[in-house]
């Protein structure tokens, strides 16, 4: 009896404060990035280059703050880099009209490849980059980029269904033939979305490389980019459930440092990936079939 | 995929016409490596390095004698049968980014079965082991080929999930401590005994069988792609879901089945890796999985373009570490390079498919351009089929 209160107790303090905070850091930079794939999809172009700007944005954030000791000068050297990374896929995506999903392979390859050989290139040595100062934080070790994630869903679900510009952009990704018909100019919304896509997942990588660590090391993201196109999926491209996504995965990274402290009956390499279990039979019996944006992927005739 | 022929194109045609048709191809796919070391050269001048020795220490890598063919071929192998996998799924309109899992599950099944002394002669042990890697690499890919096809759930997703939990799983397996046929404290499997390992095919070099078996299977796909019924189920419900079930064939079943044999292919390649290369199955990822994509895509999807493709990117993989060692440049410039490749890639084949569809509207007499290109199946007017979008 003894002991099963005691189990029970340490049930109760896992899903603690930590778990929760834990939960909401590892789900914030999934957010950022989710956020911006999911503007980039709802106006037509499937975005699997996210990891690749969350690369790019992370290697950038440490490489500013290096060359001009500031995590603030940092964080706007990111954006620019993923400004800068979402204009190129535009450009392939949109006026070249290049296969969205090889341009996407390519722009991560280019992420990967270009993050660690300038990692290299610049301070000598394979793998990471010294250590660099962080952005401020705000208390239990969440910075300050945290809590503007998490504002970013209700400012995006607020653009997409209550502008004229957000509306603009759903008409661009359901039917660009009609988008276009009507006189909106489908080519430059969606430049802007992706722009703003690329930019937003370098925020995400920006707040990994010097949000939560306080460095660089290659292939940083480990796959969190994938991770977020797949919370945009299972939340049906609406901003709300993407989130709600966002922090199954997140929980389910927060996971892996509170497992370890309990002793468990089970391997803990199986309780990690629960929470990926659960996506996979949440998306076949919940969901049934999702609903992509009609448009994806399409781009009106003539245009 | 927008690079596909049509399925009409290839049926009718010489094996001259084929070759002359799949010339503009094979041009534009040289111009692409081309511009993208180019590319490579500028972003090397911009970081300070002279690109004219790094690329010399490049090729010489890759080409320079025996044995750097050999290790060519040696990392080619898995990029092969990845690409095919790629490959396979696209044709049937499916982006199967699960390839890496795929490969994870095949590599752990093989090696744990290599591992295993029942006192086998080696004609049985090592088929044995290649078919345990294919039939878990099968599974693995059939899953969510399964789950498309009766909830729609999307492939990208499961596929991502399952990358995770193959992963998972070998861990738990590699970790299992009275476990007799693992090593936890190395992260692997026992090494592969003598009688389940690939043969090496010339001495002094890592060359082993593997290659045999991954052009094997290029010949294989490319022979049930374009030679049976099935692989014109395939392309069919690939280019047109729609035309497909008009023709009766069963979208679901294909897909499914689509998807299996792609898992088989990374099966594979995961188990000539473990097999082959490295005597046992390490439980680290590979990171061959998202570089096989490329390799199929680069290909066009098609199995020769697969093999070549393969064979560039195992020559770059090959001729980096010479780079690295003799020039000082990270190797890792060689993503760059790949990327590069694709992207000039993917803009080169836009332009062909603009050329072609204007031969074909100003040949098509009384139609418009627009009207043409369509009939022409030019992906930029046709909408693409649901599967594509994601």
């Amino acid at each position: 009896m003894r002991g099963r209160r005691r189990t029970l107790d340490e049930l109760l303090s896992f899903f603690s404060v930590a778990l929760l905070t834990a939960t909401l850091r590892s789900a914030a930079p999934l957010v950022f990035a989710a956020m911006g794939g999911l503007l980039a999809e709802r106006s037509g172009i499937t975005n699997i280059a996210l990891e690749g700007f969350m690369l790019m944005g992370a290697f950038a954030a440490v490489a500013g703050t290096w060359f001009f000791h500031s995590p603030l000068i940092g964080l706007i050297v990111a954006v620019v880099v993923g400004a800068v990374g979402g204009l190129v896929f535009a450009f392939w995506t949109v006026t070249l009209r290049a296969d969205q999903i090889v341009a996407g392979t390519a722009i991560v390859l280019l992420g990967l490849g270009l993050t660690s050989f300038l990692t290299e290139h610049i301070w000598g040595q394979a793998g990471s980059s010294p250590p660099v100062e962080r952005l401020p934080t705000i208390g239990l070790g969440m910075n300050i980029l945290l809590p503007v994630a998490f504002l970013l869903v209700p400012l995006t679900h607020w653009f997409l269904f209550k502008t004229k510009a957000g509306l603009r952009v759903l008409a661009c990704g359901e039917k660009p033939e009609a988008a276009q018909a009507v006189g909106i100019d489908v080519a430059r919304y969606r430049y802007a979305m992706v722009v703003i896509s690329g930019l937003l997942a370098a925020v995400g990588g920006a707040y990994l490389s010097i949000g939560d660590l306080s460095q660089f090391t290659t292939n940083i993201t480990a796959g969190r980019g994938f991770i977020a196109l797949a919370a945009v999926i299972f939340g049906n491209w609406m901003p709300w459930p993407t989130m709600g996504a966002a922090l199954l995965f997140g929980f389910a990274q927060a996971l892996r440092f509170q497992v370890q402290a309990l002793d468990l009956p089970i391997p803990q390499d199986l309780i990690i990936a629960l929470p990926y279990l659960l996506t996979l039979v949440a998306i076949t019996g919940l969901l049934r079939r999702s609903t992509p944006p009609a448009g994806l992927g399409r781009h009106p005739t003539g245009g | 995929m927008s690079t596909l022929p049509l399925p009409t194109e290839r049926e009718s045609s010489s094996p001259w016409g084929r070759v002359t048709r799949a010339l503009p191809t094979v041009l534009s796919s040289l111009l692409a490596i081309a511009i993208a070391l180019l590319a490579g050269a500028v972003v090397l001048a911009l970081s300070g390095a002279n690109p004219i020795p790094a690329y010399e220490a490049l090729f010489a890598g890759a080409f320079g004698g025996r044995r750097e063919l050999a290790e060519t071929l040696v990392m080619a192998t898995p990029l092969i049968l990845g690409g095919l996998a790629f490959a396979v799924a696209a044709r049937a309109g499916l982006f199967n980014i699960g390839i890496e899992g795929q490969m994870v599950v095949g590599g752990l099944c093989a090696g744990l079965v290599a591992a295993w002394d029942p006192g086998l002669p080696v004609f049985i042990h090592l088929p044995l082991a290649v078919l345990a890697g294919m039939m878990a690499g099968s599974v693995w890919g059939f899953i969510p080929g399964f789950l498309k096809a009766q909830t729609g759930a999307h492939e990208v997703i499961t596929t991502i999930m399952l990358n995770y939990l193959a992963y998972r799983i070998s861990t738990v397996v590699i970790g299992q401590e009275n476990f007799p046929l693992v090593n936890p404290a190395l992260q692997a499997t026992l090494p592969a005994l003598e009688n389940a390992r690939l043969p090496r095919l010339i001495e002094g070099t890592r060359l082993h069988a593997g290659i045999l078996i991954a052009l094997a299977a290029a010949a294989v796909v490319w022979f049930l792609l374009y030679r049976t019924v099935f692989g014109y189920k395939i392309r069919t419900v690939g280019l047109s879901p729609g035309a497909a079930a008009f023709a009766g064939i069963p979208w679901g079943r294909t897909i499914a089945l689509a998807m299996l044999l792609s898992g088989l292919l990374a099966g594979l390649g995961g188990t000539v890796d473990a097999l082959g290369l490295q005597g046992r199955y390490y439980n680290v990822t590979l990171g061959i999985g998202f570089t096989s994509i490329a390799v199929g895509l680069v290909g066009r999807n098609t199995p020769f373009g697969v093999v070549l493709a393969g064979l560039l990117f195992g020559a770059l993989a090959s001729g980096a570490t010479k780079m690295q060692n003799t020039a000082g440049i990270s190797r890792d410039i060689v993503y760059v390079l790949l990327a590069f490749v694709i992207l000039s890639v993917s803009a080169l084949a836009v332009a062909q498919q603009f050329r072609q569809a204007k031969r074909l509207a100003s040949r098509a007499r009384g139609m418009t351009r627009d009207r043409a290109a369509q009939d022409a199946g030019d992906p930029l007017v046709e909408p693409s089929p649901p599967s594509r979008a994601i």
